[in-house]
């Protein structure tokens, strides 16, 4: 499969990729890990006239913390964010996505930031970031906005980055101590979508309160999904099994997955519940850890 | 409008002008004549076609060939001095790793970025460590052997015999 003609423009610095887009407009897509654009031009469900490589920009390629935030730059690779002991630190949830996401070769290309900028509700990412309450810095001439992860996804394909705009960077903010994460989706074989997924984050004060708490959702909804009847379920009680119980409930409630050749739509919601208690109890063990 | 593009493959400097819709397998194959990179799937799945990019595993059907401008491959044709093979084509020989041998190319490849940030792994750590490279005729019992035998010969290590174990 080769993919329709294109004209290939490769920028050194941020402004000269900012002003090709400015130039070309919706005819150009930005290209960074590359493994969810060039599969879809070769099977031609994309075919951009310009491609915009962004590999060439030094400095996009940070793992930082700053400020009471951890950053990410837009060159930051799944294979990065797999061996980064200051991710391992803060957030162990990213042990359990990196390894589920593709396969080797592909984290060694694919970015975290492409993996948002993507749009797609069955990448893994997207729920991740939705558990940890992160924001994305998009860039542009006018320069750079901040954007809360939930204002971020619009529907298929589509979120807050506009055809003039880079997604330059992820914020995080760090977590108290007494937080625990943790990320599991329900996969055929290595390399498939998600038939769901779970990313949960929450902290427990000293009486094993839940003091803040995260929930998304994988492929079970046509945009990320945050679980919110869960979180509110959960916040400010006691994480116990009748807890557990009534935010799974709801999660399983409030998805919306379709039926395909992953599963039925009652299959995914019963999926999602029984991740989702499994996730809580593996962030807990890991807050109190 | 064809991009002229510099890049070292298997550390013979090349400068070819390439359509930016080349992909990098088929600039290996039909423009180098390297055709030890094979293409299975085609949609990044199998890992036939796993060669090295500056040393990182990756799928060359899913990179463009003008992204390797200014980079460094190898590929299954220069991981061996001539006429030797390297610990890894060893274990693969000795081990029966290699079955009908499509998926060997890019299982070894990706080995040898494997061994070379995890010089001692786990059985499970390989089994991971190779979930992107399928083999078709469903071998990989004797493709970890192989590797744990390249892992052992290359710290100089007694590997495991070889002799099938009947259980």
């Amino acid at each position: 499969m080769i993919p329709q003609s294109f004209e290939y423009e490769t920028p050194s610095t941020l402004q000269d990729a900012i002003g090709l887009l400015e130039k070309y407009g919706e005819d150009a897509k930005i290209l960074s890990g590359g493994h969810s654009l060039i599969p879809m031009m070769k099977l031609r469900f994309a075919s951009p006239e310009y491609i915009i490589d962004i590999n060439n920009i030094p400095g996009l390629d940070y793992i930082k913390e700053e400020a009471g935030l951890v950053k990410l730059g837009a060159l930051v690779r799944e294979a990065d964010v797999e061996h980064s002991d200051l991710l391992k630190t803060h957030f162990p949830i990213f042990a359990d996505v990196a390894k589920q996401i593709a396969d080797p070769q592909v984290r060694n290309r694919a970015t975290v930031a492409g993996n948002l900028a993507h749009g797609d509700a069955a990448n893994d990412q997207p729920a991740v970031m939705l558990a940890l309450r992160a924001s994305v810095v998009i860039t542009g001439s006018a320069g750079a906005r901040i954007v809360p992860i939930d204002e971020f996804f619009f529907g298929f394909y589509t979120t807050a980055i506009q055809p003039n705009e880079i997604l330059t960077e992820i914020q995080i903010p760090v977590p108290p101590s007494g937080t625990g994460s943790a990320y599991h989706k329900l996969e055929r074989k290595v390399g498939d979508y998600a038939t769901a997924g779970v990313g949960v984050q929450l902290t427990l004060d000293g009486k094993g309160i839940c003091t803040a708490i995260g929930i998304g959702l994988t492929n079970v909804n046509p945009v990320p999904l945050r679980a919110e009847r869960s979180e509110a379920a959960l916040l400010g009680k006691p994480i116990n099994e009748a807890t557990i119980a009534e935010a799974a409930k709801y999660a399983a409630e409030d998805c919306n997955p379709s039926t395909d050749l992953r599963g039925s739509d009652e299959y995914k919601r019963a999926m999602v519940a029984v991740l989702l208690k499994r996730m809580i109890i593996k962030a807990t063990e890991r807050a109190l850890a | 409008m064809n991009k002229e593009i510099s890049l070292t493959v298997n550390g013979e400097a090349h400068t070819v002008s390439v359509e930016p819709r080349l992909l990098l397998v088929h600039l290996i194959r039909e423009n180098l004549n390297l055709t030890g990179t094979h293409i299975g799937c085609d949609t990044s799945s199998c890992g036939a076609c796993t060669i090295l990019m500056d040393g990182k595993s990756v799928k060359s059907c899913t990179i463009l060939a003008v992204q390797a401008n200014g980079h460094s491959l190898e590929t299954i044709e220069g991981v061996s001095a001539e006429g030797q093979l390297n610990p890894l084509q060893n274990g693969f020989k000795q081990n029966h790793g290699l079955h009908c041998g499509f998926c060997t190319p890019g299982m070894i490849m990706r080995a040898t970025e494997l061994l070379a940030s995890n010089p001692n792994p786990t059985e499970e750590e390989i089994r991971w460590g190779i979930s992107g490279n399928l083999c078709r005729c469903t071998g990989y019992n004797n493709i970890v052997k192989a590797i744990l035998h390249a892992s052992a010969t290359m710290q100089g290590l007694e590997p495991a015999s070889t002799e099938p174990q009947f259980v």
